[in-house]
């Protein structure tokens, strides 16, 4: 009996025992064995996406209306995502409490109530049980037993918060009210972006072939920028900007990066009549695919916010959107995109907004290798579980870094809070 | 007079095809230009001021403006031409369209309401072949001096999870 358990055992050592990554090189040589152990993976979904995370679910917007459902997934847990008819926002997992089938099927719905297809368990809208079909039985036969409560019965819930519209869930009750999650300065910057009646404008996801974390490291990667991507130097996209800086969390989770116009043209500008609107010169056929105007005053134009694990919020020229990345096994990530604009929009913003939308997404001509990148790396390294990566653009800590970004600080930051939440900065 | 440019085939002068038959060789056309790598014929395909509009059929139902593609004119779509030849970089793959007979409405003389299913195998450079993409098109298709083009090509995409990255148009 226990030789047959011991293999078992060895199974459920945790990652921080069993692989090798010592806190001198915590930050900058990542073990490529993170990327491709399957035990690593499971130990995530427990320790990160069920653990004192905020997980991203969904839009305010989205379920706007009572009876409003939605279903995502936190980690790769299926959850459904409510407005009840008093207006209250709930999170449960999408799980029967009966034999455990999927309840809500649709990705978007609108219901007065839950019901699950198998036994027409019927749930109200924050996953409270509320009857149960032939409790009694039929014809006074069968039926559950006398004792049976439905009130003790629910789908299990998440915790739920909301910030500038955006709707989080928290498998554990240790987790930290959503603005001391992300700091200060990273709300701040999330208001700049979000605070706002939200339109949602299109939605598509692509699969990526590789583990959720290269994804992570990628969006927080200015290095890689204008050496992987190169659509506006071929097209010679006088951009205007200045080189910007990269900020980070106060716990290095979560960072931002920006890049701004430069200020003498726009000291120029505000000279002239011109003020809100930022020309880019460029050998374009059709320059209105980068049309755009200053919606905001403090000159930045381009800005990638990430909150850990799997949220990232891209502005780009006026390009609002929402990247979720989903794991779906080790080796595999879904990225869904979801494109916003402001319901205060004038026709003219929205055109832009809508143009610019070829920018990103799984055809974004500025963007569209990071759709294939991440996969290079997952298949150079997954045969070489004990070589690591260097990361050591910019220096060997994580900092904020508002004169660069020629940097990977914020991938370092990444990688900080990841071996912190691993358990990994214990054993060292 | 025997090298034929990929139009010319739908010269009604050269041949008397009627109008249905036509549009239907249009559209093989614009696959075949696809599937054997001429990506930089694409644009001509379309009117000055047409429309190439790739999106989900969840986006679709919704009305939702933004998809995956959006080409409003053929400026925009030679501009991604050129990104794809030039800039970006992703791995060398073809296509294979398997186009359905098209239902072709007339809306006006020279004006054409046409709806076809398609199917899109992508093979890798590896020779590893999976289905790619499902859908159907909704174009609007002009005669243009008995020539079609399309004023608008609407893919609408059933299959709404893009596999890796979408680098040329459907």
């Amino acid at each position: 009996m226990s030789k047959c358990e011991a293999p078992n055992h060895q199974l459920l050592t945790p990652a921080h025992e069993r692989i090798s990554w010592s806190e001198n090189n915590g930050l900058t040589k990542i073990p490529y064995s993170i990327y491709s152990d399957r035990e690593v993976y499971e130990e995530e979904q427990e320790k990160i996406f069920k653990g004192a995370v905020w997980n991203y679910l969904c839009l305010e917007e989205e379920i706007s209306n009572p009876g409003d459902v939605r279903t995502t997934w936190v980690g790769e847990t299926p959850v459904i995502v409510s407005r009840d008819h008093e207006g209250q926002i709930h999170a449960m997992v999408n799980r029967c409490a009966h034999k455990g089938a999927l309840v809500c099927l649709k990705d978007a719905d609108n219901k007065k109530s839950l019901t699950c297809v198998y036994h027409a368990w019927n749930y109200d809208l924050s996953g409270q049980l509320k009857s149960i079909a032939f409790q009694n039985g039929v014809a006074g036969k069968g039926g559950m037993p006398l004792n049976f409560d439905v009130s003790q019965h629910r789908l299990q819930p998440l915790r739920v918060t909301s910030l500038y519209g955006l709707i989080f869930g928290t498998f554990s009750d240790a987790t930290k009210p959503i603005e001391e999650y992300i700091g200060p300065k990273m709300s701040a910057f999330m208001k700049r972006n979000l605070n706002r009646p939200l339109k949602v404008l299109g939605r598509h996801s692509q699969v990526i072939h590789n583990n959720w974390k290269l994804y992570a490291e990628n969006v927080r990667d200015s290095y890689h920028a204008t050496l992987l991507h190169t659509f506006y130097t071929a097209f010679k996209v006088n951009r205007l900007d200045m080189d910007g800086g990269i900020i980070l969390s106060e716990d290095k989770w979560h960072h931002f990066s920006y890049s701004k116009r430069m200020t003498h043209k726009l000291d120029q500008e505000y000279s002239s009549a011109d003020v809100h609107s930022a020309k880019y010169k460029s050998s374009l056929a059709a320059p209105e695919l980068i049309s755009s105007w200053e919606e905001f005053d403090d000159g930045i134009t381009h800005s990638i916010q990430t909150i850990f694990p799997n949220l990232v919020i891209q502005y780009t020229l006026n390009s609002l959107a929402i990247r979720h990345f989903v794991p779906r096994g080790v080796d595999e990530t879904e990225l869904f995109w979801l494109f916003l604009g402001d319901k205060g929009d004038t026709d003219e913003q929205k055109h832009m907004r809508v143009m610019q939308s070829n920018l990103t997404g799984a055809a974004g001509l500025v963007a569209l290798e990071d759709g294939c990148i991440n996969s290079f790396v997952q298949r150079g390294t997954k045969t070489s579980p004990k070589q690591t990566s260097f990361v050591e653009m910019g220096g060997t800590v994580a900092e904020s870094n508002e004169s660069s970004r020629a940097t990977e600080t914020s991938v370092r930051g990444f990688w900080y809070g990841y071996r912190n939440i691993m358990g990994f900065n214990q054993t060292s | 007079m025997n090298t034929f440019k990929p139009l010319d085939i739908l010269n009604a002068d050269s041949f008397n095809l009627d109008v249905n038959n036509k549009i239907e060789s249009f559209l093989m056309q614009y696959a075949y230009t696809l599937d054997d790598g001429l990506v930089k014929e694409w644009d001509s395909f379309f009117c000055d001021d047409g429309l190439y509009f790739l999106t989900t059929v969840q986006n679709e139902e919704d009305r939702l403006p933004i998809g995956i593609i959006h080409c409003q004119g053929r400026g925009m779509m030679s501009d991604r031409i050129i990104a794809l030849e030039t800039a970006n970089i992703y791995e060398s793959h073809r296509y294979c369209h398997i186009v359905t007979k098209p239902s072709i409405r007339s809306i006006k003389s020279n004006l054409f309401s046409v709806r076809s299913n398609f199917s899109v195998y992508r093979t890798m450079e590896n020779g590893y072949t999976d289905l790619f993409a499902i859908g159907k098109y909704l174009d609007q298709v002009l005669l243009v001096d008995d020539i079609p083009k399309f004023k608008e090509r609407r893919v609408i995409l059933d299959s709404r999870r893009v596999d890796t990255l979408m680098v040329f148009p459907i």
